[in-house]
Order: structure tokens, then sequence, then C-alpha cells
């Protein structure tokens, strides 16, 4: 017997704590003596109310997908990537030196090259933790913060000392050749008013496409069977016979390859060329997004369009609104976090007593004398 | 000191949710006597006890301490009033030593090193007089379980403890060392205790209560004087009808060697689990291993499942050795060789217990041709299989879509039993087939076992159970410090001579 | 390198290790009784920031510490109540404190003082002085003059600030109250197994939130030191990852004390070089600054990977408490 119906768990609760989450955020903004409506009105419009605006949701909500999807496969395994953030700098590295080195003809075949590196490059970052958890006992956890770190101190190593363009101050890469330019919004949806200085390119439907794809693995093959059933119980898969440093490698690879996407979006499409920090959060925006989305692809792509809105909106807002600052999102991130994962518990119970003492008063209605 | 009673349970009821744990029970032990609770898994025997410690919160009812009604909201009122309970598992800080184990939660003031000279000294003093030695400065894990249990009964005696409960002391322990705590608890009794000891095992009951109680889906059913009744009226009283000890089954016709294990070795966590374990087992025959837990048994059966390696030794299957040692040693090539294995503990191991019915159906045969189609997984053909499954081994409710964790335990053992023997394996390998199952799965299970050895399949029965071992193997091997100790036959033996093996004593010595 | 330059660094050690002693011990408490702790970091943030902003705003650097002190609080009880009270999963518990503190310690600020989200800078009084101890040099010149002894009297151990010394102070106090005393005992058995202290009759939850109080008030001392002694205010960011460090030393002590002290300063000293030198030339190779950073997350990794001993942490961490049954 069920403690609560499904679509309860999967639809009711994430929704319950988002709301939870956007009322405190309100309740920031109106502590800090601004309008929490007007606040609101001003993201909405500036993420969905122009194309510009439109743009720049579902470039952001872009990367959240592939940050979110990473974070959402290895919670299936059970186990926490908080590395994102650095297996995504890799990835952008990835694109950055296959780029750079060849002189690409067309940029299909740039983005077929530019799409294996980035994996290439992100799933090796992700590939270390996962040996160290799968063979030393390695908390994941611990050694993927750590990675951020390693990650963080080594691009910035690579960008003042081996790949900044000679003569310029700052740390970045030379850019790409406009042969490797990915089509962007312009190009193939300028009839719905998108511009050529929108963020938004072709990576979009690669995000998709990854959506897809990670649904299919997750419930439809045995990989992804192993992967589940290794993400409730270890003891459980090995007596199946699963083998679980195979599971995590396996898991973490895909998950730090999801991460390293990412760049595709970001430096291919939309930087054409490497940037410091240019992953700026988004892998940690991630784990809000796996969480929100119950970890899965349908879920993760409405959290990650939510996020996408809150990041463009909240752009919109320091313009409009100059006493809230645009860390607002970071605020509102922190408390989907910690009201979809960490605080679940404080929402599913009473949920669970609304439907148990619904349930039973249904079972008292149908049974015919309650006194016998 | 009044003639009143030690404790007067008066209408307790108990519901976690929906389901009624206990029902309006009343229960009165005299003091200084030995009180038996009897009952099935999940009869509410444990829910009884918990809230007489304070664990949890009855809904209604009243207790009564030595005539004196008594409210008992926490552990710490429960010690208040004098009662010490020794958990099924112990409540052991493992890395701590004895006497800080002993201590916490019943210092003298805010500095330690107080306390522990005062415990030091009055341990000393507990253990003589009672025959409890144990080293106050050794640290737990060091201990062997029988030690780490005489610690729990020191632990309640420090906190002067005068009714003492035992939740199903004897589980871990070898039979002589069960026999030393009975010594034990005959002369708390001696001295004035009042214990309360909670078992599933009839003969203990027998041996050292003066009397019992039954417990029967959460009431108490009977309490009579322990003189006056037999094991057989209180089966009956525990499952409300005649319950046949006995299983039928009729002479085996052992066929040629299935399995053949020579000098089976395995080292895990740096100690040494099985050393040099050999046997044979034929087709249409069980052989049964009796055991106190923890003489390797999990191990072999881990390493036959492929679960874990081996260290040594060797293993065949029809002549055909198996990889014990390298990477084709899982339960993958396992499966694929034919042998089906049952695990000792399904929650843990045999289900993933969030997964769906037919997800569990498939778990480990996931790689089945008849349940994919190109890459991907077949779940309707899996569904299909399950609803089937869950007809012919009456799983209830035969919901292919329920989560493992919302059948009973019964019911998740026939799944497990259904996806593990439905396949005929030519080798099925049984850990503890019937743990925390009742008795009409019980029967169930053991009719299936018997079933797949008259098909002429070979099979590898470990059980904690003596009285299961005894009634459904054609020969019973004894394990003991990861050795086999001996070999009987059923008929040619009794609990009392295995129970020597099963502690290590062979005959010269005995 | 003179006896001088070496006294300078190790000086510069002491100061840059003891945020990530405090944060370390805060660490260690609550490690010690079964809660994971990767806030750190977010509660010294927001401790930095409102040690600093009422300390620039009432002009008093005691009363700025307590509104530290307090913030850190309140970020530590939301984290018992996610990860006690709700049984909810710590390490998410923490990740979000972490952004939830970056986020608002900035957002406040940018309506407070309008600077950006940083505070105004503090002024001397605003900000714990460094204590002269008796008889301490404090002119570069003089104490160029002294001998050996004297100068590692006045540069090394005069001239810190009050939180260093208590900070030092606390590794002892930290030390005899686990090993010592009844709530010691107590609170390293809740990490253990928390069955045990339950059944003994001891709340298991007001053991485990009095591990994230003392936890929170560390953490908030740690944050105020960033503010108002380290640096003169509060910038975005300012802790800079140090929560990590101090997570990372903590693992590196093996949930001990003293080893604690010890990892600190190693890590500190990392700090301390990587700021005096950019590039460290070892024979033909140059060792590039970024390695200095990274440094101490690379041998984290390595502790972790078990190459040097192994870890074992308190053994009921991070696992919510549930009666069984």
């Amino acid at each position: 017997m069920d403690k609560m119906p499904k679509w309860a768990d999967v639809v009711l609760i994430p929704l319950i704590s988002v709301i939870l989450a956007l009322l405190v955020s309100g309740l920031v903004v109106a502590i800090i003596g601004e309008s929490p409506w007007r606040a609101m009105q001003v993201m909405v419009k500036g993420a969905f109310g122009s194309a510009y605006g439109w743009g720049y949701t579902l470039y952001y909500a872009t990367n959240f997908i592939f940050t979110g999807l990473a974070v959402a496969v290895a919670f299936h395994a059970r186990l926490f990537n908080i590395g994102g953030e650095g297996q995504a700098a890799l990835g952008g590295l990835g694109v950055a030196v296959i780029l750079l080195a060849v002189d690409w003809p067309h940029w299909t075949l740039a983005l077929a090259a530019a799409m294996g590196f980035s994996m290439l490059f992100a799933a090796t970052w992700a590939a270390i933790p996962a040996y160290l958890q799968a063979k030393r006992g390695s908390h994941i956890v611990i050694t993927t913060i750590m990675f951020n770190y390693i990650a963080s101190a080594l691009l910035v190593y690579l960008l003042v000392n081996v790949l900044r363009v000679e003569g310029s101050m700052a740390p970045e890469s030379a850019s790409f050749a406009a042969a490797t330019h990915l089509p962007s919004a312009a190009d193939f949806a300028g009839g719905l008013g998108f511009r050529g200085s929108t963020p938004l390119n072709i990576s979009i439907f690669l995000a998709l496409i990854a959506c897809v794809l990670v649904w299919l693995l997750i419930w439809r093959t045995r990989l992804g069977y192993e992967i589940r059933a290794f993400g409730h119980s270890e003891t459980a898969a090995v007596y199946a016979g699963i083998n679980p440093t195979k599971i995590i490698m396996i898991t973490m690879l895909i998950s730090g390859a999801l991460a390293g996407m990412m760049a595709i979006n970001v430096v291919m499409g939309e930087a054409e060329r490497l940037v410091l920090d240019f992953v700026e959060g988004a892998g940690f925006v991630g784990i809000a997004v796996a969480l929100m989305g119950r970890s899965h692809p349908v879920g993760v792509v409405l959290a990650a369009l939510l996020f996408g809105a809150l990041y463009q909106g909240g752009a919109e807002l320091q313009f409009e609104m100059p006493a809230i600052s645009r860390e607002m999102i970071v605020v509102i991130q922190a408390l989907v976090i910690l009201f979809t994962g960490a605080l679940d518990n404080m929402v599913r119970m009473p949920v669970q007593k609304l439907f148990l003492a619904l349930k039973r008063r249904r079972d008292d209605a149908a049974r015919p004398n309650p006194t016998e | 000191m009044t003639d009143a009673p030690a404790i007067e349970l008066r209408g307790i009821s108990k519901a976690f949710g929906p389901v009624q744990a206990n029902k309006d029970i009343a229960m009165s032990v005299a003091r200084g006597t030995i009180h038996g609770i009897v009952g099935e898994n999940g009869a509410g025997k444990s829910t009884l006890m918990s809230i007489l410690y304070g664990f949890y919160k009855a809904d209604r009812g009243e207790i009564f301490i030595n005539g004196k009604a008594t409210a008992i909201p926490d552990s710490q009122a429960a010690i208040r009033a004098g009662i010490g309970m020794v958990h099924q598992h112990f409540k052991l800080v493992e890395n701590f030593t004895v006497v800080e184990n002993v201590i916490l939660g019943a210092e003298d003031g805010a500095m330690l090193r107080p306390s522990i000279a005062k415990a030091r000294r009055l341990l000393t003093e507990l253990s003589e007089e009672y025959g409890l030695k144990v080293d106050p400065d050794a640290i737990i894990e060091d201990l062997s379980v029988g030690h780490q249990q005489r610690v729990e009964i020191l632990k309640q005696l420090y906190r002067h403890a005068d009714i003492l409960i035992l939740d199903e002391p004897t589980g871990v322990l070898t039979p002589s060392e069960a026999d030393q705590l009975f010594l034990i608890l005959e002369r708390l009794r001696a001295e004035g205790k009042t214990i309360i000891l909670i078992t599933h095992k009839l003969r203990e009951i027998m041996e050292i209560t003066d009397t019992v109680s039954v417990m029967r889906r959460g009431e108490m059913t009977n309490t009579v004087k322990t003189a006056d009744t037999s094991p057989a009226a209180l089966a009956e009283m525990m499952v409300g009808r005649k319950v046949l000890l006995q299983v039928d089954k009729t002479q085996a016709q052992p066929g040629e060697v299935v399995l053949s294990v020579r000098d089976l070795r395995v080292t895990r966590g740096g100690v040494t689990r099985l050393k040099g374990v050999s046997f044979d087992i034929r087709r249409g025959e069980i052989l049964g291993i009796a055991g106190v837990a923890g003489n390797g048994q999990t191990e072999l059966l881990e390493v036959l499942g492929g679960m874990i390696a081996a260290s040594g030794g060797s293993v065949s299957l029809f002549g055909q050795p198996l990889d014990i040692t390298g990477t084709a040693a899982n339960g993958q090539t396992r499966r694929a060789r034919g042998i089906g294995h049952v695990p000792e503990d399904r929650q843990t191991e045999g289900l993933i217990m969030p997964f769906e019915a037919w997800e569990n159906v498939a778990f480990g045969y996931h790689f089945d041709p008849k349940y994919n189609s190109g890459p991907l997984m077949d779940n309707a053909a899996i569904r299909a299989d399950c609803a089937d499954k869950m007809a012919r081994y009456d799983v209830r409710p035969p919901n292919p879509r329920l989560p493992a964790r919302n059948f009973s335990g019964g019911n998740q053992q026939k799944i497990v039993v259904a996806r593990e023997m439905d396949r005929a394996p030519d080798l099925l390998l049984v850990g503890q087939p019937t743990r925390g199952v009742d008795i009409g799965a019980i029967e169930f299970i053991h009719k299936q076992i018997i079933a797949l050895r008259d098909q002429g399949k070979a099979i590898l029965l470990v059980s904690v159970e003596l009285d299961e071992i005894m009634g459904l193997s054609d020969r019973i091997a004894v394990m003991f410090d990861g050795q086999i100790m001996g070999e009987r036959l059923p008929q040619d033996t009794d609990q009392n001579a295995l129970g020597l093996l099963m502690a290590g004593v062979t005959e010269g010595a005995a | 390198m003179d006896f001088l330059t070496i006294l300078q660094i190790l000086d510069s050690t002491v100061r840059l290790a003891t945020p990530l002693l405090l944060a370390c011990l805060a660490g260690l408490w609550s490690e010690r009784a079964g809660i994971f702790d990767i806030g750190l970091e977010g509660k010294m943030l927001i401790a930095a920031f409102f040690a600093a902003a009422i300390a620039y705003t009432s002009g008093l650097v005691w009363v700025g510490l307590l509104a530290g002190i307090a913030a850190s609080i309140v970020l530590a009880l939301l984290h018992g109540l996610a990860s006690i009270t709700f049984r909810g999963n710590q390490l998410i518990s923490g990740v979000a404190i972490n952004f939830l503190a970056a986020g608002l310690a900035v957002v406040i600020a940018q309506t407070w003082f309008a600077q950006g989200g940083r505070t105004p800078q503090l002024s001397s009084d605003a900000r714990f002085a460094n204590i002269e101890l008796p008889g301490a040099a404090t002119r570069i010149r003089d104490i160029a003059q002294q001998g050996p002894l004297g100068q590692t009297y006045s540069e090394l151990i005069s001239g810190h600030s009050i939180l260093v010394y208590l900070a030092l102070a606390c590794v002892p106090l930290t030390w005899w109250l686990l090993y010592r005393t009844r709530f010691g005992l107590r609170l390293r058995a809740v990490g253990e197994n928390p069955a045990a202290v339950d059944t003994a009759g001891i709340s298991v939850v007001g053991l485990r939130f009095a591990a994230v109080l003392i936890a929170g008030v560390l953490c908030g001392i740690a944050g105020a030191y960033l503010s108002t002694a380290l640096s003169s205010g509060f910038v975005k960011d300012m802790s800079a990852g140090r929560g990590f460090i101090a997570l990372a030393a903590l693992i590196f002590a093996k949930w001990r004390p003293w080893y604690a002290l010890s990892a600190c300063l190693l890590f500190g000293f990392f700090d301390a070089v990587g700021n005096r030198y950019q590039n460290i030339q070892l024979g033909e190779f140059i060792v590039p600054v970024q390695f200095m950073q990274a440094l101490p997350y690379i041998l984290v990794v390595i502790v972790l990977a078990g190459l040097v001993g192994k870890a074992i942490p308190p053994r009921a961490g991070g696992e919510p408490y549930v009666k069984e049954r």
C-alpha cells in the first residue's frame, strides 16, 4: 500500500517546494524594502517579454539542461557529482584545444570534433574522482569539490601562460575561426524575431536530444537498469552480478561528458573563444535543476527553463531595480536546493499525512458497517 | 516490598499509520521470575517491549511497575524505573572501550575520569557477582559476540536495572554460549531480578522460563505457566491453527555430482572466513549447512553466488571449473551456468525495495533475451512474465506494478523464490529461506524447495534454524569458524549432537 | 632566505591558518556528532559580512563579532533543521547553505551600503587590533636588531589579533571537551552509533544540535576574523574556498583536534608562500602560483585516495538517525 499517489510524489511535492522557495525569495525582496510583485513582473518580462529575452532565457536553459542532466544521471547511481563546474571548465578547454589546433572547413565537422573533445576532457576530469570512489572509497562529493578548485587553478594557469594571445592582457584564448561558428537563433529562427546578437544557438537542440537519450538510457536500457539498481542498493547490485566499479565509472563518465557539453553552447556557440570562468556557476545550478526536476529529463527541462528565466530576468532586474543585486538569483537557487533537496521531508510529511487521512476517510465511507 | 507484580501492562495499544502493532495488551510478570514472550515475526513483541522501554509511546494503556502506575515517555524514564533492555542488535559504540560503553548516559558528573574509575571498580564487582567476565578496557569491536552481549547486560546492571528485557538474545550465540547466558539469567533471577525473554525459539522458552505469553497479530492471546504447556501447544497458539513442524518428503535419490567444492578459502577484511571447505552435492539432494550465524556460511553462499572472490581452493560444476577469483566470478556468469541464488537477506540483496515487482523479477536476469528486444529492455514482456510468476507462486497482491517494499515479508520472499527457482537451476543456493516469513509462506517455500529437489536438482541450504535444517536436508554439514566440523544424516542425529558440532566440539573432545 | 624572512612567512602562516583552524574545528565538532558539514564556507561568509556590516555601523568590533556569530548560528540552525529534524540530505543542505550565504551577503550588502556588494572600509576602531605582547618589539627596524629568540617572540608570537590566540586556545579546549568530559563522550558516541546514545536515554537530536551550534559559533568567529582582522571590510566571495580547505584539513587530520592544528598550519603555510612568491623556482622547474593555490586540494585528493594512511570518518556520519522499528 502506497502512502500517496505517484503524481503527488513527482509533481505535487516539487511544485510545493518550488513555490515555497519563491515565496521565501519574495520575502527576502520585501525585507530589503523592494516590492516582490514588481520584481517578479520585471523578471518575467525580462525573461519572456521579447525575442531578446527569450534568446537569453533559452541560452541559459541550454546550459542548465546539460549540467542538470549531468547531476541527474549521477543521482540515479546515488553519486552526488558536485564537480559539474570543473568538468564543464575542462570541456571548454577541450573545445578550445581542438578548434584552435585544426583549420576546420565547416562548422558541422568542427561541431562533431568539439563535442568529442569537450566530452572527452570533461569525462576524463570526472573519471579520476570516479575511480577513487570505486577503487579507494574516497568520497566523491569531497573529491569533485576539490577537482573544481584544481580545474579552476589549471584553467587560470593555462589561460595566463599558454593560451593567452601574445600582447593581450585578458586571460582568454584567441577567437575561433569564423568557419567554426555555430548557427545562432538569428540564422535558424530569425522569423521569430531573434537578432544577430542573440546567444541562443543550435546547442539547444543538442540539449533536447541529450534529454531523450538520457531518458532512454535510464529507463529503457540494461545499463540504465543497472545504474538505478546500483543507486538503490550496492549489495543487491553485487548479488545480481552488477559490477559496482563499472557502474560508478560509466555513470560518472556520462555525467562528466554531459557537463562538458555545456561548453559547446557557451565556448563554441556564444563566446567563440575560451574565457576565464565561462561556466559561471552553471555546474552548481545543475544541482538545483536535477533536484527540482526529480532527476527526470522532463523535470530537468522544466527546471532548466525556470532557472534560465531567473538568470535572464535577474539580469534585467539589476537594471530596473538597482537596489536588488544580481546575486538574488543565487539566493533563489539556494532556496530551491534547500526546499526541493534538503527540506524535502518538511514538505513530504504533511502531504503524506494528508493523503493518508483522505484515504482513511474514503475507506471508512466505503465500509458498510463501521461499528462492527 | 509488596507482592505487586514487577510489571503490569493494561490495555496497551499502538498503531503505526494504518498498522495496528499492539492491540489492547494486558500482561503481568511476577518479581523474580523469567517470563517468555513468543510470537511470529511481526506479531508485535518488539513493539510492546519498545513501549515498555520508552522507545515508543503507546497510543493507549497504562504501565504499572511494582504496583505503581508509571509513565514511560522516554528511555530515561524507563531506566529510572529500573528497566533495562538488551536489544537484538547491540547498541554499543564499537570503537569505544567496555567501560566507556557502560557509563555512556550513566556518568556521575561532567568530568569523565571519576566516572570511569568508579565504573571500573563496579564492573569488577558485578562481573564476579554474576559470572560476567569482561576486560573493562577492551575495545568492543575486538570482543566476541557473546562478550559484547555480556557488556550489554553489564550496562543494564550498572544502571541498577531490576527488570531486564532480552530481545532474541540467542540468535547470534552458539548453543554453548546460549547455555552460559541461561546460567547468567538464572543467577540474576536468584538475585531477585525480573527477566522478560523475547524469542521465537520454543526450546528456549521451555528450558528457562517460568511463565510464557503468546502474541499473535498484535494481540496477546494466551499466558500460561511453562510447566503446563508444550512446544506443540505453543506453536499452535502462535499460529492460530495446528502446525506441521515436520516437512513431508520422500527419501532422496541422489544422482551424479553437480557441485564439487575443494579446500575453499575466503579472506575478507583481513579475517579468514573460510578455512578450506570441501563438499559435494549431487542431483536430487539437499545439503543443509547448519551453524551459528557468522561462522562462514554467508561467505560460502556469497563466493558460490559470485558476490565475493575466494582466496584459494577450487569449485566445479558438473566437473567444469568455476571461476572463483577472476573477472568471471560474478553473479551474471553464475546465472549463465545454471546457478540460482536465494540470498540470505532479501531486503538488502535479493530485491531492490523501491523497484516495482516486475523490475525485481528481472533482477539479475536482465540480460535474458526474452526480457530484451534489441538494445532496449522489453518492459511489456517482463511485466507479463511477472504476472504469470505471481499467479503461480501465489504472491499477494498479484500486482506487478507495486514496489517491492509494499509487499509483506513472505510475499517478498516468494518473489525472490519465483525468480530464482522458476528457471529450474541445476544448482540452487538458498540462504535463510524463511527468515521473517509467516508460517503459511514457510510451508509454501519448503514445498517448493523439496519439489525442485525431486526434479533432480542440487540444493545447498544455509539456515540458522536447526528445525529447518533437520526438516529439509538430506545431508547436514555443520560449520564452525570457517570449517566444516562434520557431516550427519538427519535421521542419525539430533539437535544436541548438532549443537555440539556448532560450538566446535568434535566427538573426540566431547 | 634569512631567518627573519622565514619568521615573516611563518607569521603570515599563522594569520592565514587561523580562519582555517576555526572552520576546521567547527567541522570537527559537527562531523564528530555525525553531521557532515560542507556548509562551513557559507557560514564563514555570512559571518564575515555581518561582522563587518555591524562593526562598521556600530563602530564596535566586538558587537560585529557577535553579529557574525549570530548570523552563522542562524545558518547552522537551518542545517540542523534540514539534516536533524527533517532528516534531509546533509550534503545537499550544505550546498544550499553555501549558495544562500553567497547570495544573501551580497544582496543585503548592496541594499545596505550600495557599494557593489561590499561593506565600506572599516576604520581601525571597527577592526580587531593586533596585540603586542609585553616586551615585544613592534617596528621592523627594532626586530631586525634582536637575536633569534627575540625575533621569534616579536615577529611570530606577538602581534596577532586576539582571535588568533582564541583560535589556538580552541584546540586544547576542543580536545579536552571531547576526550575528558561527559559531553564529549556522548557527542563522540552519537557520531559513531546514535542508537547506543538513544537507548541510553540521551537525546540524539539534542546532542547533534549542540554540535551544529558549536560549529556555528566557530564558523562565526572565523568569518568575523576574515572581515575584521585579516582584512578591513567585507568583499564578495571573500571566504574564497577556505571552508573547503578547512574540510580538507579535517580529513587530513582524521577528525582529531591536534592534527587539525597541524593540517591548518600546513595549508596556511602554502597560502603564505603563495602570497609572498608568485612563481617559485625549484632548480630547473618553475612552480606556478596556481599550483601552490591548488596544492591543498591536490593533497586532500591524495589523502582520500588512501595513499597516505586511511582517513576513517565517524561511522554514523552523513546518516540521519531514524529509530528502528
